[in-house]
């Protein structure tokens, strides 16, 4: 049973015992733990159970690598599923669940799936749940979901209750990692001026060196360490994190690192955790090694450790995992580990090594220390259920038929050699090669990730480039199975992926069904696909692929390195943007007022606009129809300011903008206004709007409230990319003004109450043309132009002025009853009049002639934006949907969208139609529902009845009538 | 996340500080002119796997359009320049060919 020393522990203060809880356990650590440390002090070695067979699962490893020990951290808003415990700094008070278990840890009743496990090859899922395919969704998913799978996702009322930030950097060296070649990288850049930034993902520098008691520079590793964190720390040019790992590398060095400040003191006034956006010139990996397990039948039991690992505990926190440990190698380094266990008085069985002889000068040691290695061995299998109690040895070049000997040890240490961290190199394309020797993949420097010069930026160092420092240490031997031969039932129970539960016979299964492709394999058989992402799983697994394809390793290769390198949290990536700073606001002037009466709001881009202004009592369909019916009746104002406003200027102007419009635009006298469309080179409608010649050379655009960026943006396009020899400016005013109109039989008079001096009789004032001058004191820009079909005046002012001009016009219309009235009734207004609105009636295929628009397509020009398009064969064709009003026969209303059936089915067997509804209201005005349509032949069908589908299946009847529903000779607005 | 320099202004920034608008050079086709070449000019890209000559636009910053050859393979950058052009400048022609004796030329 795993247990603490009774002295030793380089990380830990016995003087601080630390309380947590697992399982709702009381236990006690000291600070200086990890969770998985204290677990394993604690005496607790079994503490999970793994996804698919439920098998009793304990810890493997002891840092990001782990692949078992994953638990449900904290509890409330501070609740997190999936944390590993070996990267998990000990707190008081920390609480600790295990996942993926029912009723309990110790008697889980999904544990019958692995005495199935027969019956759950790989790719089960795939080839048992295909047919009937309703049963998919219904039936097999949810149970599927509930039996499998790792923690609880946190409930979805709570919200997380901590803080994360953002931070950017720049940097001239990025080192990731503060082992020994991280440091001594680091101190190089350091000392030649560079700006550098140095990560350790633990809150520990130095790596394997300090547990493993090497000299560096003379000096002992420990000593050495501290010294250079010291040194660099104290250097204005270098930027030393700990606990923060380089999560991933990207184009032209942008790297992302992940801070976990306050992981180990939470509650504190810091943010949890910090995502740093880091641009550096160069970017040095110095992520060292990861050991690889072996793969044994039952490699995966409570007790089974990486040797490394083994090594970690004991000497970082004086925890042995066992009372008599086992080792098994296949190589010089384990025997550290047996020499570790052996220093501090806990029983080693034996050294079962896989080569012919283990003379090298760690096995010597071993054995003058009175270690017994046995030569040409291997671990047959593990005995034990929910903990080891011994292993079976046979020999290495056999089928496991015949036990040599059976050992009795509680715990069990394996080494199968190292493999590099490439993971940083890997991430942006650089490649890699096979070291034959060691057995692994390391950074060819001949092709590295390329920067925006077409230079390498990614260096790679120490363990991490292959240098595992294993100078004078005997050959390892490439062991991908234990023994070589080993027999089916023995390679069913040998765990490649412990966390998504994928074994040896798995890949071979895999590769027998015709799975010649790494990443196919991989996805068909989960391996290497958990939140470790394979790092103890890849390389074994591909081996056993290759083994069983029949070639040699580096022809297989290796599937896609991708970041992050281990989990970070949504909250890190979310960083500040969340709540009411999740995207920006814009806000007109007049949005406080609108807030006060209480709007409900409808978002537009990222403008906030009122949808209604409802009063009490009432619904948002009530206050609608107020707002329209009192518009329509005395006056209303509508907050405007969002209509896009774009300044035309110079001498071509108006040839540019007869360019972009597809009627003329040059023609336009000073003074007046002309609704225009805009149309992209496919000839399909993109924007529309109201422009007003202000002078000689200057017109003034009004674009859809969302189009304003857009369009000035393809302004800009033209001129700058196409005729930029025109004599033209662009201005973007549009937030320059606000805008209001005031709208209804009543609006001159309320207009003319403020005062000012511009003459708005019918006879100086005429449609269609606009005013300068001032209005209650106010500079003023008066367009009479109308979007309701009522009579109408579009008034900008200074931005500023916009909320004294809205609480002016109010006071003023107050006898009439003016309303202010939002989006929905603008929309109701515009539809009752037939007037189409971008992004309704259109979707970027419908063209100006769909929607009855080709008087406003100049016949005379030679040439405007989409006049090509538009002469095309299908734009032409008789056949098209065009736009039609709609009355359905019972009064109701149409829901949006609605498509007319046709009897048949298309090339692609899906029903045929002949139309679609593309804007529907409830017209207060006519007292019934109203819609408009694209209909097949839509405008040579006028009182037809045509079957739209509704929602609950059926149909609903409608009467093909002319789009304009309201004041069809248009003599209310011209009054 | 690509690092872009704008010839306009001078500022070296973040992809995101820019938008792309597509292949560079495209010659506009309008009224009058075949289907073959309103095609070519609306829809045919070369879609190439190296060389790429591309529009970008410093939108969050001068606000320029400008082009650039890159590597869509490796991502290198070979230069950028401004828009007013119908043709690649020549130095930049030789940096590229270079770089990339392969490259077919544009």
């Amino acid at each position: 049973m795993s247990h603490r020393l009774g002295t030793g522990g380089r990380l830990i203060d016995r003087a601080r015992p630390m309380d947590f809880t697992f399982n709702g356990k009381t236990m006690r650590g000291y600070a200086g733990d990890t969770l998985a440390a204290a677990l394993l002090g604690a005496g607790q070695t079994l503490v999970g159970r793994s996804f698919k067979y439920h098998r009793p699962r304990g810890i493997m490893a002891s840092g990001a690598e782990e692949p078992n020990a994953l638990v449900g951290l904290g509890e409330g808003q501070r609740y997190e599923p999936n944390q590993r415990v070996t990267t998990t700094e000990l707190f008081p008070g920390l609480k600790a669940t295990s996942q993926n278990h029912w009723p309990s840890l110790e008697f889980d009743v999904g544990a019958i799936n692995a005495k199935l496990w027969r019956f759950f090859p790989a790719g089960f899922y795939y080839k048992t749940f295909i047919a009937p395919r309703p049963f998919w969704k219904h039936l097999y998913e949810p149970i599927i979901r509930r039996s499998a799978g790792l923690g609880r996702a946190p409930d979805a009322e709570t919200h997380d209750a901590d803080r994360y930030e953002q931070i950017y950097a720049f940097c001239d060296v990025l080192v990731a990692g503060g082992g020994i070649a991280g440091l001594k990288a680091a101190r190089e850049a350091a000392e030649a001026g560079k700006r550098v930034i140095l990560t350790e993902q633990n809150a520990h520098f130095g790596g394997r060196a300090v547990v493993d008691g090497i000299e560096v520079d003379g000096q002992a590793a420990g000593a050495w360490v501290s010294a250079q964190v010291a040194a660099l720390s104290a250097m204005a040019n270098v930027t030393v994190l700990a606990r923060t790992m380089v999560s991933g590398v990207y184009d032209h060095g942008y790297a992302l690192a992940y801070q976990r400040i306050a992981d180990h003191t939470p509650g504190a006034e810091k943010p949890r955790h910090r995502l740093w956006r880091i641009r550096a010139g160069q970017i040095v990996a110095a992520t060292g090694a990861i050991e690889r397990p072996l793969s044994f039948a039952g490699n995966d039991l409570p007790g089974v450790m990486l040797a490394s690992a083994v090594r970690d505990y004991v000497v970082n926190w004086a925890v042995s995992p066992g009372k008599a440990v086992a080792v098994v190698t296949n190589n010089d380094d384990a025997y550290r580990t047996a020499l570790a266990l052996h220093s501090v008085g806990v029983k080693v069985p034996a050294v079962i090594d896989a080569r012919r002889e283990a003379t090298g000068d760690l096995p010597a040691r071993a054995r003058a220390a009175g270690i017994r290695v046995i030569e040409d061995a291997a671990v047959r299998h593990v005995e034990g259920g929910k903990a080891v109690t011994g292993v079976a040895i046979c020999r290495f070049n056999s089928d496991g038929g015949a036990v040599i000997e059976t050992l009795a040890c509680d715990a069990l240490a394996m080494s199968g050699g190292w493999s590099p961290v490439v993971h940083l190199w890997s991430h942006c394309g650089g490649k890699l090669l096979w070291n034959e020797a060691g057995a692994f993949f390391r950074p060819d420097p001949q092709r590295p990730p390329l920067g925006a010069d077409g230079k390498g930026f990614v260096t790679c160092v120490g363990a991490a480039n292959g240098d595992l420092g294993t100078e004078g240490e005997a050959p390892m031997l490439p062991v991908w199975l234990m023994p070589a031969q080993a027999s089916y039932d023995l390679r069913a129970k040998a765990w490649l992926d412990p966390q998504n539960d994928v074994k040896v016979s798995d890949v071979q299964l895999a590769a027998q069904e015709g799975y010649a492709s790494v990443e196919h394999t991989k996805r068909y058989t989960t391996l290497g696909m958990a939140t470790d992402q394979g790092k103890l799983s890849n390389i074994n697994g591909l081996a056993i692929l290759s083994d069983a394809l029949g070639q040699p390793i580096p022809q297989t290769g290796t599937t896609t390195f991708r970041p992050p390198y281990t989990p970070i949290s949504l909250g890190a990536i979310a960083g500040e943007a969340r709540g009411g700073i999740f995207q920006p606001l814009r806000k007109t002037p007049m949005y406080d007022w609108h807030l006060a009466r209480g709007a409900h709001w409808e978002p537009v881009g990222h403008w906030r606009r009122p949808y209604c202004y409802p009063q009490a009592g009432e619904s948002h369909a009530q206050a609608v129809n107020r707002e329209i019916t009192q518009t329509r009746k005395a006056v209303g104002i509508l907050d405007a300011s969002t209509l896009g406003k774009l300044v035309v200027k110079g001498p071509d102007a108006g040839r540019f903008l007869d360019m972009l419009y597809t009627n003329v635009m040059s023609s336009l006298k000073v003074g007046k206004c002309r609704y225009g469309l805009m149309c992209n080179e496919n000839g399909f409608l993109s924007d529309d709007g109201v422009v007003a010649r202000l002078s000689e050379d200057t017109w003034l655009c009004h674009t859809t409230s969302g189009g304003a960026d857009r369009i000035h943006g393809w302004m800009e396009d033209w001129l700058q990319c196409e005729w930029w020899d025109w004599k033209v400016h662009v201005v973007n005013l549009t937030e320059q003004f606000a805008q209001i109109a005031v709208v209804g039989p009543k609006a001159r008079t309320v207009l003319e109450k403020l005062g000012g001096d511009m003459d708005l009789s019918a006879e100086a004032f005429p449609f269609m043309d606009w005013k300068e001058g001032h209005l209650g004191g106010i500079p003023a820009r008066i367009f009479r132009i109308s979007f309701s079909g009522e009579l109408s005046y579009e008034v900008a002012v200074p931005a500023g002025q916009g909320l004294a001009l809205w609480e002016r016009l109010m006071e003023a219309g107050a006898e009439f009853g003016v309303a202010p009235y939002g989006t929905e009734a603008l929309h109701v207004m515009r539809a009752e009049k037939g007037f189409i609105m971008i992004g309704d009636e259109t979707d970027g295929t419908v063209i100006p002639q769909d929607l009855g628009l080709s008087w406003a397509i100049s016949k005379k020009k030679s040439d405007f934006l989409g006049k090509r398009g538009m002469e095309r064969e299908a734009m032409v064709s008789a056949d098209r949907w065009q736009l039609v009003g709609l009355e359905t026969l019972d009064g109701s209303v149409l829901p949006d969208g609605a498509l007319a059936p046709l009897p048949g089915k298309n090339d692609n067997g899906q029903q045929e139609t002949q139309g679609r509804v593309t804007s529907t209201y409830y017209s207060p005005t006519l007292g019934k529902g109203i819609a408009m349509a694209l209909l097949h032949k839509g405008p040579e069908r006028m009182g037809e009845t045509v079957e739209f589908q509704n929602a609950s299946g059926g149909t609903v009847a409608a009467r093909v009538v002319d789009p304009c529903f309201y004041d069809k000779a248009g003599e209310k607005q011209n009054v | 996340m690509l690092l872009l320099s704008c010839p306009c202004c001078g500022v070296t920034a973040e992809e995101t500080e820019f938008a792309n608008g597509g292949e560079a050079h495209l010659k506009r086709f309008g009224p009058g002119s075949t289907d073959a070449e309103y095609e070519a000019y609306m829809f045919a890209r070369k879609n190439p796997r190296g060389v790429h000559f591309e529009r970008w636009r410093h939108a969050y910053g001068c606000g320029k359009w400008f082009l650039m050859a890159r590597d869509t393979m490796t991502l290198e950058v070979y230069g950028t320049y401004k828009a007013q052009t119908s043709a690649p400048p020549e130095e930049l022609q030789a940096h590229i060919k270079a770089r990339r004796p392969e490259w077919e030329g544009f």
